[in-house]
């Protein structure tokens, strides 16, 4: 996933720090964060996966026009896209310096390695992506390495 | 706090519950901060009678961000320099999830010292649902 623009607002970081459950003041409290190591509000380690708010074309977000595979009244019979059925299977993060409240990033996103595991109830394709999270001078913030799996059944079986 | 790397050897381990009973709403909140509204995760007649699972699942990256927690609030903010995982295991509404931070060693990085730590979450069963490893900077 790349994104231009990734502006890291305070009340992003709020929700976000929210949903993990972490009540932790320095990703909430500006005055407590001030007087912190950190000297300010800065963002949980696993916020940069939420750039995906930021990318226009981010598949796993329903759009107004565009069809959606999850269900209405019942199963919409819509086709799941291509990886939408893939799960995670790693996650790595390096950490350069910390993501602060009021940083724009920009995310570059390649692909790595692809492999192969082949098992009984078939194939298991397994995918990397880095990604690159740049501040706005171009300096590096924080490397991330994604890795995912798709199950593949067996030609004849279900 | 932080961490001074005369007060921490191998083996210390820290654990903390960051999961009680994890609720369907918890894993919707999520979804919302994160952007990642795969259906798998929001819509429980789509992953049970669609993808033919037993109902939604957490995201992965909210049993990592929930485990990261363990890293932080022993470490210190803003101290990780790298943090990695494997998903070994789905996680359900329901589940009750123990994260554990055991030093690995001590060592240095760039003449300061860092800790090498592992890192794993396991549900009510005592199965691991995330296994990894991270490394942090302590004070002299």
């Amino acid at each position: 996933m790349s994104v231009e623009r990734f502006p890291v607002e305070a009340g992003h970081v709020l929700t976000f720090a929210r949903a993990i459950g972490d009540d932790n003041p320095v990703y909430r409290d500006p005055d407590s964060a001030a007087a912190s190591e950190a000297g300010g509000l800065i963002a949980p380690p696993t916020f940069t996966i939420a750039s995906a708010q930021w990318d226009p074309d981010y598949p796993l977000r329903p759009k107004p026009g565009v069809p959606w595979w999850g269900s209405g009244a019942r199963a919409s019979g819509e086709p799941v896209p291509t990886g939408g059925g893939a799960l995670h299977a790693e996650q790595h993060f390096t950490y350069h310096r910390p993501v602060r409240v009021g940083d724009v990033l920009s995310a570059a996103a390649r692909p790595g390695d692809t492999w192969e595991k082949t098992g009984r109830s078939g194939k298991l394709i397994f995918r990397e992506q880095v990604t690159e999270y740049r501040d706005a001078a171009g300096e590096l913030v924080v490397t991330a390495r994604s890795v995912s799996v798709l199950r593949q059944p067996l030609e004849g079986s279900a | 706090m932080t961490l001074k790397a005369a007060e921490v050897k191998a083996g210390d381990s820290r654990s903390q519950v960051v999961a009680e009973s994890l609720t369907r709403t918890q894993i919707v909140q999520y979804a919302g901060a994160s952007g990642d509204y795969n259906p798998l995760h929001t819509d429980e007649p789509f992953a049970r009678d669609v993808a033919g699972y037993p109902g939604v699942f957490a995201h992965g990256m909210l049993t990592m961000g929930m485990t990261a927690r363990v890293l932080t609030d022993w470490a210190g903010d803003s101290r990780l320099l790298t943090f990695g995982v494997r998903f070994t295991a789905q996680v359900w509404p329901g589940d009750t999830l123990t994260a554990t931070a055991t030093i690995r060693e001590v060592t240095e990085h760039d003449g300061a010292p860092v800790a090498l730590i592992d890192v794993v979450t396991t549900n009510q069963d005592g199965t691991p649902v995330i296994t990894g490893t991270a490394t942090a900077r302590l004070d002299p």
